[in-house]
């Protein structure tokens, strides 16, 4: 499924809470339950042969609304992962900062990944946040994937950019002071 | 060497450069809503820490609020929970907020520039993807999540990799009963939802030039539809014209230097773009969507086209979509009977969508099996409204003005359209759900809206 938009992995109705958590229990609410909230079992995430903390998804995957809900979602269900050969870019930023590594692959790959999947629901997949390489252990395939080393090294040491803001403020004052 | 208009307001704004990694941008004018911010304030009282510059925050609630009787609370809880708990982070953090009553409140991205805390130059960000609207000043003005809300309040900046520039030139003169939000549905149908993910997106060209300043508002506030981070237009006379007086615009000598500053804000001759993109304006007719992304559009004479063959996904995700809205291709939707109709929103919830609207249904009847949902974005824009007159010809035509806030848009509020119904919005989201769960949303400008609410079905507004 492409351009899957951020309305569709959290709906606005959900996102009235004042805390982080518990967003999980409605990730993809309206294709995961019917409207007397019974479970939909066409959909993946009701798919007891599919389980992980990798979510693979179509290209565009995370367009339209800035909710930063919608990467709670992902995170609180329990992925860590999201790989797609394209992400919006405010969703991808999001991710980042909820400590889901999204991972942008080429078409090729992915196409590969969803028919390994469909294949074998059990195909496993390796990430390896410090090589930056994503390997398809059903056929071996491996590719390498972009991030900023600033995010990737928050990423891995758990660094928060508020506390790294807070400790340039000597800087922020001086260019406020600058522009006047 | 020459600079685009981005690259200046940009690079003017850069606090750090992290090697290899994003910058670190100082942040001029902050907008919150209810939405998006309470996590951010909780996290500031977890770390013991308060709002940097206050004076650069303001906060309106709009999302959750009802349309209807905004003197009593309101009926949902965990909605009014949402509003009053921005309430008590304005109040303890020291931050302005126009709440709900204050004759300020109204949709964030209209009351911005309606009060003249937009201005061009800027750096601008909300915790909502339209904040692109405010570009039409002339500002690099995007949205961002919950965490970023998190670093402005703490630190007046936020982390951010600098994204790529695109210039949009529409040459050319608009055909008669064609609106800035034709252009912005024509240009991203062109461009496909996510066509222009990573870009920075500058407006121009001569149609573009003769927009004013609401239209201007229009277009750039669908930029993100397309997947760009922002869009803006270069600020210009009619930028000036429209800033000046406005309550929080400079004042006096403040002003002229202001205006000496802003009249640098343009593009130089030779500065290069990634990507550059041209079309004719003679080639925009009125604009409706037929699918469930901004980008699944057509103009109103149009019929629905065939998916792309060779690609496969796409084609899961094209025959979906027309599943959802029970559209067939091929189809025209031209006499498609409507139940709904919704003016208003960050998108047309201005002034001259307003007026647009009133000039179209004076002297007419709203079609009897039409529910419209008439709904200004601000009391800014209400109060307008009255004074020339508008609601009198409204109310002879069979509608009922409502009290301000992001109503029908986002199926957040009292205003959901039900399952199964079809609604011609005015609003920036055809996605699925997005109206309420089930309903069934065809994009268009306040022209079109108007047309539909007259004769009951999708009508060219035109003839």
């Amino acid at each position: 499924m492409e351009n899957v938009d951020t309305d569709q992995i959290i709906p606005a109705r959900f996102l009235k809470a004042t805390s982080r958590e518990g967003f999980g229990d409605n990730l993809f609410r309206d294709w995961r339950y019917d409207k007397e909230g019974n479970p939909i079992d066409s959909f993946v995430l009701n798919d007891p042969t599919y389980s992980g903390c990798v979510l693979v998804a179509g290209k565009n995957f995370g367009s339209g609304s800035s909710r930063e809900h919608a990467a709670w979602a992902i995170h609180d269900y329990g992925f860590r992962v999201v790989v797609s050969s394209f992400f919006a870019d405010i969703h991808k930023q999001n991710e980042l900062n909820c400590f889901v590594l999204p991972v942008t692959v080429s078409e090729g790959f992915l196409a590969e990944l969803f028919a390994s999947i469909s294949a074998d629901p059990k195909t496993e997949v390796k990430v390896d946040l410090p090589t930056q390489t994503i390997t398809n252990l059903a056929t071996g395939s491996t590719e390498t994937f972009d991030i900023n080393p600033y995010k990737k090294q928050c990423l891995s040491e758990g660094l928060d950019d508020v506390e790294y803001l807070l400790s340039k403020k000597d800087d922020i004052e001086q260019f406020e002071a600058n522009r006047k | 060497m020459p600079q685009t208009l981005f690259d200046k307001i940009w690079d003017a704004h850069v606090v750090n450069r992290i090697p290899d990694g994003p910058d670190q941008l100082y942040i001029d004018r902050h907008y919150c809503h209810e939405v998006t911010s309470p996590q951010a304030f909780e996290g500031l009282r977890r770390r013991g820490i308060k709002v940097m510059r206050p004076e650069r925050t303001v906060c309106s609630p709009d999302h959750n609020i009802p349309t209807l009787h905004q003197d009593q609370p309101i009926q949902d809880p965990v909605s009014r929970n949402q509003v009053d708990t921005l309430t008590r982070n304005a109040t303890e953090f020291g931050v302005t907020l126009y709440g709900l009553g204050h004759p300020k409140n109204g949709i964030i991205h209209v009351i911005g520039p309606e009060n003249g805390l937009t201005l061009p130059g800027q750096t601008l960000v909300c915790g909502d993807s339209h904040t692109s609207t405010h570009g039409a000043l002339g500002a690099v003005a995007f949205g961002i999540g919950t965490s970023e809300v998190e670093m402005v309040l703490a630190s007046q900046c936020i982390i951010q990799p600098k994204p790529k520039k695109m210039r949009i030139t529409v040459d050319g003169r608009l055909r008669p009963g064609v609106t800035a939000k034709d252009i912005a549905l024509y240009i991203i149908a062109q461009m496909t939802t996510g066509g222009a993910t990573g870009y920075f997106v500058e407006y121009a060209g001569e149609a573009i030039r003769a927009l004013s300043m609401e239209e201007r508002m229009t277009l750039c506030n669908l930029s993100i539809e397309m997947g760009a981070r922002g869009g803006m237009i270069a600020p210009d006379e009619t930028t000036f014209a429209y800033v000046k007086g406005r309550e929080f615009a400079p004042k006096g000598e403040e002003w002229d230097k202001a205006v000496a500053y802003w009249r640098t804000l343009h593009t130089d001759e030779g500065a290069k773009f990634d990507r550059e993109v041209r079309f004719d304006a003679a080639d925009i007719e009125p604009r409706i969507t037929y699918g469930t992304n901004p980008g699944m559009g057509i103009g109103i004479t149009e019929c629905i086209p065939a998916p792309d063959p060779e690609d496969e996904q796409g084609k899961i995700s094209f025959e979906k979509a027309l599943g959802y809205m029970g559209f067939e291709v091929g189809q025209c939707l031209l006499g498609t009977p409507v139940d709904y109709v919704f003016l208003g929103s960050c998108t047309n919830g201005r002034i001259e969508d307003f007026r647009a609207f009133a000039s179209y249904v004076k002297g007419k009847k709203k079609a009897p099996g039409v529910t419209a949902w008439i709904v200004p974005g601000s009391w800014g824009v209400d109060k307008q409204i009255r004074e020339e007159g508008l609601d009198k010809i409204l109310e002879e035509a069979g509608f009922e003005l409502r009290q301000p806030g992001c109503s029908a848009c986002l199926a957040m509020n009292e205003d959901k359209i039900p399952a199964g119904k079809l609604a011609v919005s005015t609003s920036n989201r055809n996605f699925e759900g997005r109206q309420g769960p089930g309903a069934r949303t065809i994009l268009a400008g306040p022209l079109v809206a108007a047309a539909a609410a007259v004769t009951g079905r999708i009508t060219d507004p035109r003839v």
